[in-house]
């Protein structure tokens, strides 16, 4: 393998391993300050309880969540260092802004949270859980930017072979992110939600004490999933019509489009082989035109197949690569506009299908624990943590979509203005030997690996222990008059 | 404007390294100084609730320079691929052994993460201190920027060097750190050991500054190496009579000195190549348009303040010595 597979199979890796934690710490992040919220209202226990118990697992799920987001500050500069240099004036802002605006505040108030548990007053405790979870937004707002940019670049002009910003309020305020930050979001809650309703209900299953705190997280999980899975389905169509004006291509390539149709039918389920572009031998379920709608909102748009678009770009972008070294085997070669379908076509449909899927389990399962009820069988159990997993997947497989979908290109063009700014993949990459990124990729893949079963069983451990393992005396937050000098140091100790 | 932002990256490397100095200094003296297990809890809490937030520093440090300087940071990042690697490694390793340490109630289980800690700590430390001293001495980059040569070139005998001044300046600064922060017998040792290793373990961070000095110094980073001399004997000094704070304060006043000799021997280069100086990366070349540091400035204009602001807030919520009489019975599932 060359250095470009390498360093994208790093970076594939390394970014869908950070966002294995990120949409749980943003999602759970929210929804614990809203329990601490109506605990410090109510003084009702069972909130206590529930933002002990789900803020626990936060933390376990968070500190993975900042040591894999590390890796990636400094990526792009060790892997991809021709991008960086080409695109730094504009891309290094808001990740200069995240690091500035937002991840201060997490980690600050994040360690005040965490020790200043009956340390503080109440109320400024509250304060601090509130502050990190709005701060997860923030820095979800600022990363999204920068990655939006990447699909759809505005606010630039070239000079002398480089990315130049011409307006920062442009970049922040790119309609590409405009409609991508409410879809991650979503996508974050989604997970969120479903973390809440398996586990409690898998407590339910097991007849564990501390009944009502389990049933009022089933709830609160199902509610949020619900509004979730709307919100990310609205937004998603959002979305769908920027990528058919912005990104003709990877639109055909979500629905392995071969040829243009009008009104284009939205393909449910493809049987056979959707590797070639000339849809040879595919068999596919479709529903009528509803890709117009999704594309233009209305049933009888156009939209174009891939292979009338493989022409149009190849007379706009060019239809070989330089003759470059640093562009090793590709040098002078054909250009394959075409990203790979397989992937593209059922990353789609999976995210989609496995968002729907969690969504539908959670309300199947409030419904089965409605009025004090509990399913008995083994299969329930399955169910509650089959369903954990599902909005994970569904997140990855979107981000694998939009990430492989803009290939050939690092930065995609943009078909409405913007001249010349754009980057194919394979000249983004660093002029590191074979040897290099091979280590880092083996190194940093066992790593977090190892990393990913401890958590796992980190987490099982908390899961299982229940209330009792984060709560362990049912009076602490009660208590606070009987405290000696000694105790008011520390609280909480690692 | 492109030297006011040299300026800021030399600041925000600066507020890293006092303040992760100390959590490395901390992590390095685990073993040292932690002798039971309530002792080991007792130095990890130090930190505890701010080490995160530390670490940030290294990350903003990073993020303004891909912004400000973005063929400095490609170029440096790219060059010293290896050592960055392991040293990534080492933050994983340290941040999540923080974390998970105290969350099974297993004598095997601490050790293993106490080992994460000690391993990681003195890694990253080393670590820092050779991509520092790299992009000071410089890297054989080639007219583009791009690294010519083996993939160990950043591993020379000034690298190393340097990579050893900020391991011995951290293991000094955690000790002092922890004679101030901590109460008691640890307290006690912390004090004695920073006395008595702080002679050695600081001669090197002096060697790198004379050796920079020799071959990059002007008149004022003599002075200020001069400063740093100064201020690491005052810190002896202060220590030696108790005044742990002081000491501290003092510590801040030589890595100040240390970092503003070494940016300032390395301006208006930000990465000198080794084998030609016209290709070496400059401050003026290697900076963003106007505009983006325009932008940058504001930003850190009202973020730097706000930063300050309740970071300090979380020292001062935190101040109080720690002891092993404060830590609390493990409750862990
Ligand atoms: C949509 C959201 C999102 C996306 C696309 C990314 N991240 Fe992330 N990142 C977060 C949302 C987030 C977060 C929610 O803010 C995290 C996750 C858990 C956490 O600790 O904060 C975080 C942590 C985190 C940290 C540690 C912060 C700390 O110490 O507190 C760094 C340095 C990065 N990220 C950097 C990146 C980079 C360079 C990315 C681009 C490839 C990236 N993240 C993708
Ligand atoms: C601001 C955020 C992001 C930026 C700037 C970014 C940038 C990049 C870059 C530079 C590459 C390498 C070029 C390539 O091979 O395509 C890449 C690839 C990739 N990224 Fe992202 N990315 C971001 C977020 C994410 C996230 C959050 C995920 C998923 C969790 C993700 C998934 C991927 C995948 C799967 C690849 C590999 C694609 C391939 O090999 O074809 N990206 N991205
Ligand atoms: C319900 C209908 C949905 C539609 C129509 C939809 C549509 C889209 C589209 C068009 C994109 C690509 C944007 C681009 O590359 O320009 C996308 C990306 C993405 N989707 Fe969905 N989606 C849906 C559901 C979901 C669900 C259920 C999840 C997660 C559980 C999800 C998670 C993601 C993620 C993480 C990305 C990549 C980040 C981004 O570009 O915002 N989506 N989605």
């Amino acid at each position: 393998m060359d250095v470009l597979d390498l360093a994208r199979w790093q970076f594939g890796i390394t970014t869908v391993y950070h966002f294995l934690m990120v949409p749980l710490t943003i999602g759970l992040s929210l929804l614990v300050a809203g329990m601490q919220t109506a605990w410090v209202r109510t003084g009702d226990r069972k909130y206590l309880a529930m933002t002990k118990f789900w803020g626990k697992l936060l933390l376990i799920n968070f500190a993975m969540g900042v040591v894999t987001g590390i890796v990636q500050e400094f990526q792009f500069g060790m892997t991809w260092s021709a991008y960086s240099r080409f695109v730094g004036d504009v891309f290094g802002a808001p990740l200069a802004m995240e690091g500035l605006v937002a991840f201060f505040v997490e980690s600050t108030f994040l360690g005040l949270w965490i020790f200043g548990w009956d340390r503080l007053p109440k109320k400024a405790h509250l304060a601090c859980v509130w502050a990190f979870s709005l701060a997860t937004m923030a820095s979800a707002y600022f990363i999204l930017a920068a990655n939006s940019w990447m699909q759809h670049p505005v606010g630039v002009e070239l000079v002398d072979g480089r990315a130049r910003l011409t307006s920062i309020w442009e970049v922040l305020g790119n309609n590409t992110v405009l409609a991508a930050f409410p879809h991650t979001i979503f996508g974050a809650f989604a997970v969120a939600a479903s973390f809440l309703v398996g586990i409690a209900a898998w407590h339910l299953w097991r007849h564990t004490d501390e009944g009502p705190v389990w049933r009022a997280s089933v709830k609160v999980g199902t509610w949020v999933g619900v509004v979730a899975f709307t919100g990310l389905a609205i937004s998603g169509d959002q979305q769908a019509k920027l990528m058919f004006e912005q990104q003709p291509m990877k639109m055909a390539a979500a629905e392995a489009l071969c040829h243009t149709e009008s009104p284009a039918a939205f393909s449910v389920f493809a049987i056979g082989d959707v590797t070639r572009p000339d849809c040879e031998n595919v068999k596919s379920i479709t529903v009528p035109a509803l890709l117009s709608f999704l594309a233009h909102n209305d049933f009888t748009t156009e939209v174009k197949g891939i292979e009338e678009l493989i022409p149009q770009y190849q007379e706009k972008y060019g239809a070989n690569y330089p003759v470059d070294p640093r562009l090793g085997e590709l040098s002078g070669m054909p250009i394959d506009y075409v990203p790979n379908l397989p992937v593209t076509y059922w990353g789609f449909r999976l995210m989609i299908g496995f968002g729907a899927i969690a969504v539908g389990a959670g309300l199947v399962i409030q419904w089965l624990v409605r009025g004090g009820r509990v399913p008995r069988g083994r299969w329930f159990k399955w169910l509650t943590l089959g369903s954990v997993a599902t909005p994970f997947l569904g997140n990855s497989f979107g981000w694998i979509f939009t990430e492989m979908g803009r290939q050939p290109f690092v930065v995609v063009p943009n078909p409405g203005g913007v001249d010349g700014v754009w980057m194919f993949t394979a000249r983004a990459v660093s002029s590191s030997t074979p040897g290099e990124v091979l280590t880092s990729l083996v190194a940093l893949t066992l790593v977090y690996g190892v990393l990913a079963c401890v958590e796992v069983f980190l987490i099982r451990r908390y899961v299982r222990a229940g209330i009792a393992g984060v709560l362990p005396d049912d009076k602490s937050g009660s208590d606070e008059d009987a405290r000696s000098e000694a105790d008011d140091v520390l609280s909480f100790a690692y | 404007m492109e030297t006011f932002w040299f300026c800021v990256i030399a600041l925000l490397w600066l507020g890293y390294l006092f303040l992760e100095g100390f959590d490395f200094g901390v992590g390095m003296l685990l073993p040292v100084l932690g002798r039971s297990d309530d002792e080991r809890r007792v130095l990890i809490n130090t930190i505890g609730p701010v080490w995160d937030g530390n670490e940030v520093w290294l990350l903003v440090a990073v993020g303004a320079t891909f912004a400000a300087f973005p063929a400095w940071y490609a170029a440096l990042l790219s060059s010293v691929y290896l050592p960055l690697v392991l040293f990534l490694l080492a933050l994983i390793g340290r941040g999540v052994a923080f974390e998970y340490r105290g969350k099974v109630d297993s004598a095997r289980w601490r050790r293993v993460w106490d080992a994460v800690i000690v391993a990681g700590s003195w890694t990253a430390a080393l670590g820092v201190g050779l991509l520092l001293s790299a992009t000071v001495f410089g890297m054989p980059l080639d007219a583009a920027g791009d690294r010519v040569g083996s993939p160990f070139a950043s591993i020379r005998w000034e690298t190393l060097l340097g990579a050893v001044a900020v391991a011995g300046y951290a293991f000094v600064h955690g000790a002092v750190f922890l004679s101030l922060k901590t109460e008691g017998e640890v307290r006690e040792r912390a004090r004695a050991l920073a006395l008595r290793v702080a002679p050695f373990a600081l001669l090197p961070l002096l060697v790198l500054l004379l050796t920079v000095q020799l071959r990059f110094g002007s008149t004022w980073t003599w002075g200020a190496s001069i400063v740093v001399a100064l201020a690491a004997f005052g810190a002896y000094g202060r220590l030696v009579l108790r005044r742990e704070g002081q000491a501290f304060a003092l510590m801040g006043v030589t890595v100040a000195a240390a970092v503003a000799a070494l940016f300032g021997a390395l301006y208006p280069d930000v990465l000198p190549s080794t084998l030609d100086p016209a290709w070496s990366l400059t401050v003026a070349g290697a900076a963003s348009s106007p505009y983006t540091l325009t932008v940058m400035t504001w930003v850190a204009a009202f973020g730097t303040p706000a930063v300050l602001v309740y970071q300090g807030w979380t020292y001062w919520v935190f101040r109080k010595r720690v002891g092993t009489r404060h830590i609390p019975r493990v409750h862990v599932p």
